[in-house]
C-alpha cells in the first residue's frame, strides 16, 4: 500500500491551554525543588571548600587574615600567583599529621564495628517487636537528641571520672579498692563515640530490618535452616544496604570528631580532628589546618564513593 | 501397579478415603487456633491420604492458611493434635518436619541465583557437591527452567518465579508439600495451564499436596478432594463432584459456584421424591432424592443455573418443575450466558445457557424483558436440610 493512499492523519488534538500551563507550572516547580538541594550544597559545602582549598595553599604570616594571598599585580602588571605546597609536604614530614590520620582512622573504624556489633541486635529486636512498642523503641533511641551533644559528653565524664559514679559504686561493692583510671583514654573515647552515634547505625538498619519479607525467613526454617543459619544465610546478607549506610554514617563524622576526643581522650594521642582544631586556633598556621582538613575530606570520600558504586549496582540490579 | 481387587471387591486405589482400612497420610485430629480471642481454626479433623491433591477451599480469614501453617510447623496449635506419616508433629519445629511449603509470595531469596535458591534445602541433606548440583538439575528440568540457574529472581517472569518457588519446595523431595495459593498470583491464562502443570508434576513425584486457595475454579481443577472451609471450620469435605453437585449445606452450596437456592417447607414425600412448597411459587418444587426428613421440615433447594432450561413455551415435560418470569438482566460470556430472571414474587434466578450453536445477537431466542419460562427437572435440584 502506498503512502498516499492512506487516509491523512487527523492532526494532534492540541491540549487544552489550561492544561499546558499546569503542565509547565508542575515542571519549573520541579526544577525549583531540585535547585534548592543543589544551591544548598553549593553555598555551604563547595563555596567554603574552594575557600579552605585556597588557604591550604598559601603561607601563615602574623596578618590578618593570617596568610599570603594566593595571586597578586605586580609593579609590572603581571599576575602573579604562589602555591606553597609545603603545607601538604609537611603533613608527610611531621609525624604529628600521619599519626593523627591513622589514629583517626583506626577509632573510627573501631567505633562503626562496635556500633554494629551493638547496633544490629537492638535495630533487629526493634524491628521484630509488635508495632504499637515499636514505635515507643524508636522513639527511645532519638531520646538523646532531645539534650544537647556537649551536655551528655560532659555528663559522661562525671560518669567516668576517678570519683565518678562508676567508680564510686566498684569501690562500695568492693570489685576495686583503688579507682580506675578511665578519663583520657582511648576507651572513653570509644565509648563516647559509640554512645553518640548509636542511633545512625540503628536506624537505618532497622529500616532494612523492617521492610524485609518475614516469608524469606519462613521459607529458610521451612528448607530446614535454624534460627543461627537463617540469619547468617538470609537476614545478614540482605542487611548489607542498612550496614552500609549506618557504617558510612557513624565512620565518617567519627573521623573527624573533636569534642569527644577533647573531652574524654588521651590528649598524647590526638585524633586528626584536635589536630586540625589546634593548628587553626592555637597555632594560628591556617593554611596548614586548611591542608589537614582538605586531606581529611579526600581520604572521606574514598569510603562514599565506594558506596555510590554499590547502590548504583543495586540499583541495576533491580532492587 | 496394584493388582486389580477380585471380583466383587471395591477398588480402593483411586479413593483411599472410601477403604475403612486404609491408613490416612496426614491427620489433622481436633485442632484448634486460637489468637487473643479469635477462633481462626475450631476443632478441624481431617484424614489425608497418600498422593492425594488435598485443598484446603475458604475465602479470607476462614482459617485456611491458619491451618495450613500449623501443617508448616509456623504456628502450634492451642489444643488437638497433628500427625504426619504416623508421627505426632504437633509441636515439631519447621525446620524438623518432612514438610515443604511453596509460599504464596514465592520468598525467593533475592541475593541467591535460581540454583542456589533450588539446592538451598539440599545443604543440610548429607550429599556431596556433586550430588546436590544434580538434584538442583533434576528440579530445573522438572518444572522446565534448565537455562536459568544463573539468573537471579529478578530476572525471572512471575510464572518463572512461581516454578523455581515450586522446584525449590520439591528438591529436598518432601513427605508432603504445602502449597499456599499456588496460582494466586499469575494471570488467568497462565494459571489454567500452570493448574495442569502442577498436576502433572504431582503425579510425576508422587507426593501428597495440600493446597490453599480461595479460587473454587482452581480446587475443582486441581484436586482429590476439596474441604469447605468457613469461619474456622470445615463444613464439607469431598471430592469436586460431591462438593459441587451434592452441596451439604447452604454455605458450601453458595460458595462452590453460584446456585438458586429456594427456602420451603417439605409437603409431601413419596418414594424418594419430597416436594417443598416455596412461598411466591405457584407451583411446589418437586425433588428426586431420598432424604430423611418429615412433612412440615423448612429445608431448601438448590438449583445449579446451568441445570435449569430457558425457553419461550412452558416444559413439555409435566413432570418437570417449572416457573414463569420476565428476563432482567442478560449476561454474554461467549460460551454461555448468564440470564437473571425475575419472578412474579420478585424472586431472581440465576439461569445459565450454554451456547452450543454459532448465532448472532437478532438470532437469540430470549432476549431483555422477554417473558419466559424456566423449568428443571426433579433430578436436577437438591434438598438442603439445615
Amino acid at each position: 500500500m502506498s503512502a498516499a493512499a492512506e487516509p491523512l492523519a487527523a492532526p494532534a488534538r492540541p491540549q487544552p491551554l489550561s492544561r499546558r500551563l499546569a503542565d509547565g507550572a508542575a515542571a519549573s516547580w520541579k526544577a525549583v525543588l531540585l535547585a534548592v538541594p543543589y544551591l544548598w550544597l553549593l553555598v555551604f559545602f563547595l563555596a567554603p571548600f574552594l575557600i579552605v582549598l585556597k588557604i591550604s595553599f598559601a603561607f601563615a604570616e602574623i596578618a590578618r587574615p593570617p596568610y599570603t594571598l594566593l595571586w597578586a599585580w605586580t609593579d609590572d602588571g603581571a599576575l602573579s600567583v604562589r602555591l606553597y605546597f609545603q603545607n601538604f609536604a609537611r603533613l608527610v614530614d611531621d609525624t604529628l599529621y600521619l599519626y593523627g590520620y591513622l589514629n583517626a582512622l583506626k577509632i573510627a573504624a573501631l567505633s562503626t564495628l562496635l556500633c554494629l556489633i551493638v547496633g544490629y541486635p537492638i535495630a533487629y529486636g526493634i524491628a521484630r517487636s509488635p508495632p504499637t512498642t515499636r514505635n515507643i523503641l524508636l522513639l527511645l533511641i532519638i531520646l538523646p537528641f532531645w539534650t544537647s551533644f556537649l551536655l551528655r559528653i560532659y555528663a559522661w565524664m562525671g560518669i567516668l571520672n576517678k570519683q565518678g559514679l562508676i567508680n564510686n559504686v566498684l569501690i562500695f561493692v568492693g570489685v576495686i579498692d583503688e579507682p580506675i583510671e578511665m578519663m583520657n583514654t582511648d576507651f572513653a573515647v570509644y565509648l563516647g563515640i559509640v554512645y553518640s552515634y548509636l542511633p545512625f547505625m540503628v536506624l537505618p538498619l532497622y529500616v532494612t530490618l523492617e521492610k524485609m519479607d518475614a516469608s524469606l525467613w519462613e521459607a529458610a526454617m521451612d528448607l530446614g535452616s535454624r534460627r543461627w543459619r537463617v540469619f547468617v544465610d538470609v537476614t545478614l546478607p540482605l542487611s548489607v544496604p542498612g550496614i552500609l549506610a549506618g557504617g558510612l554514617l557513624v565512620f565518617i563524622p567519627a573521623t573527624g570528631e573533636y569534642v569527644i576526643p577533647a573531652l574524654l581522650g588521651n590528649p598524647a594521642s590526638p585524633m586528626i580532628g584536635r589536630v586540625l582544631f589546634d593548628e587553626f586556633y592555637l597555632n594560628r598556621d591556617w593554611p596548614v589546618a586548611s591542608a589537614v582538613a582538605v586531606v581529611l575530606l579526600v581520604l572521606l570520600v574514598v569510603p562514599i564513593l565506594m558506596f555510590q558504586h554499590y547502590q548504583m549496582r543495586q540499583a541495576e540490579a533491580g532492587r | 501397579m496394584t493388582a486389580a481387587p477380585p471380583p466383587g471387591f471395591p477398588n480402593y486405589a483411586d479413593k483411599p478415603w472410601l477403604d475403612p482400612k486404609a491408613r490416612p497420610f496426614v491427620e489433622v485430629d481436633r485442632v484448634v487456633k486460637k489468637f487473643g480471642n479469635f477462633l481462626a481454626v475450631n476443632e478441624v479433623s481431617l484424614k489425608i491420604y497418600r498422593q492425594e491433591l488435598f485443598c484446603l477451599l475458604g475465602g479470607s480469614g476462614c482459617g485456611k492458611t491458619t491451618l495450613l501453617r500449623m501443617l508448616a510447623g509456623f504456628e502450634t496449635p492451642t489444643s488437638g493434635r497433628i500427625l504426619i506419616d504416623g508421627h505426632d508433629v504437633t509441636a515439631t519445629p519447621p525446620y524438623d518436619r518432612p514438610v515443604n511449603m511453596m509460599f504464596q509470595s514465592y520468598a525467593l531469596f533475592p541475593h541467591m541465583s535460581v540454583a542456589q535458591n533450588v539446592g538451598y534445602g539440599l545443604k543440610h541433606e548429607a550429599m556431596t557437591r556433586d550430588e546436590r548440583a544434580d538434584r538442583v538439575r533434576e528440579m530445573l528440568a522438572l518444572v522446565k527452567l534448565e537455562g536459568f540457574a544463573g539468573r537471579k529472581p529478578h530476572q525471572l517472569s512471575g510464572g518463572q518465579r512461581q516454578r523455581v518457588a515450586l522446584a525449590r519446595s520439591l528438591a529436598k523431595n518432601p513427605k508432603l508439600l504445602l502449597l499456599d495459593e499456588p496460582l494466586g498470583a499469575l494471570d488467568k491464562k497462565l494459571r489454567e495451564q500452570t493448574q495442569f502443570e502442577l498436576m502433572n508434576i504431582q503425579a510425576k513425584v508422587g507426593v501428597t499436596f495440600v493446597v490453599v486457595t480461595h479460587d473454587q475454579e482452581e480446587a475443582m481443577a486441581l484436586s482429590t478432594r476439596i474441604a469447605v472451609m468457613d469461619r474456622g471450620s470445615v463444613m464439607q469435605i469431598g471430592t469436586p463432584t460431591d462438593v459441587y453437585e451434592f452441596p451439604n449445606c447452604r454455605f458450601t452450596a453458595d460458595f462452590v459456584g453460584s446456585i438458586n437456592l429456594f427456602d420451603g417447607v417439605v409437603t409431601s414425600l413419596e418414594g424418594g421424591v419430597v416436594t417443598v412448597a416455596v412461598e411466591g411459587l405457584e407451583r411446589a418444587i418437586v425433588v428426586d432424592q431420598p432424604v430423611s426428613v418429615t412433612v412440615g421440615t423448612p429445608v431448601a433447594v438448590a438449583v445449579r443455573p446451568e441445570k435449569v432450561v430457558i425457553g419461550r413455551d412452558p416444559p413439555a415435560d409435566p413432570g418437570h418443575n417449572a416457573a414463569e418470569g420476565q428476563v432482567l438482566d442478560l449476561g454474554y460470556f461467549g460460551d454461555r450466558s448468564l440470564y437473571r430472571v425475575r419472578l412474579p414474587s420478585g424472586r431472581i434466578v440465576l439461569v445459565s445457557h450454554q451456547n452450543v450453536r454459532r448465532g448472532r445477537d437478532e438470532d437469540r431466542k430470549v432476549d431483555w424483558d422477554d417473558r419466559v419460562w424456566l423449568s428443571w427437572s426433579p433430578a436436577a435440584a437438591l434438598v438442603l436440610v439445615e
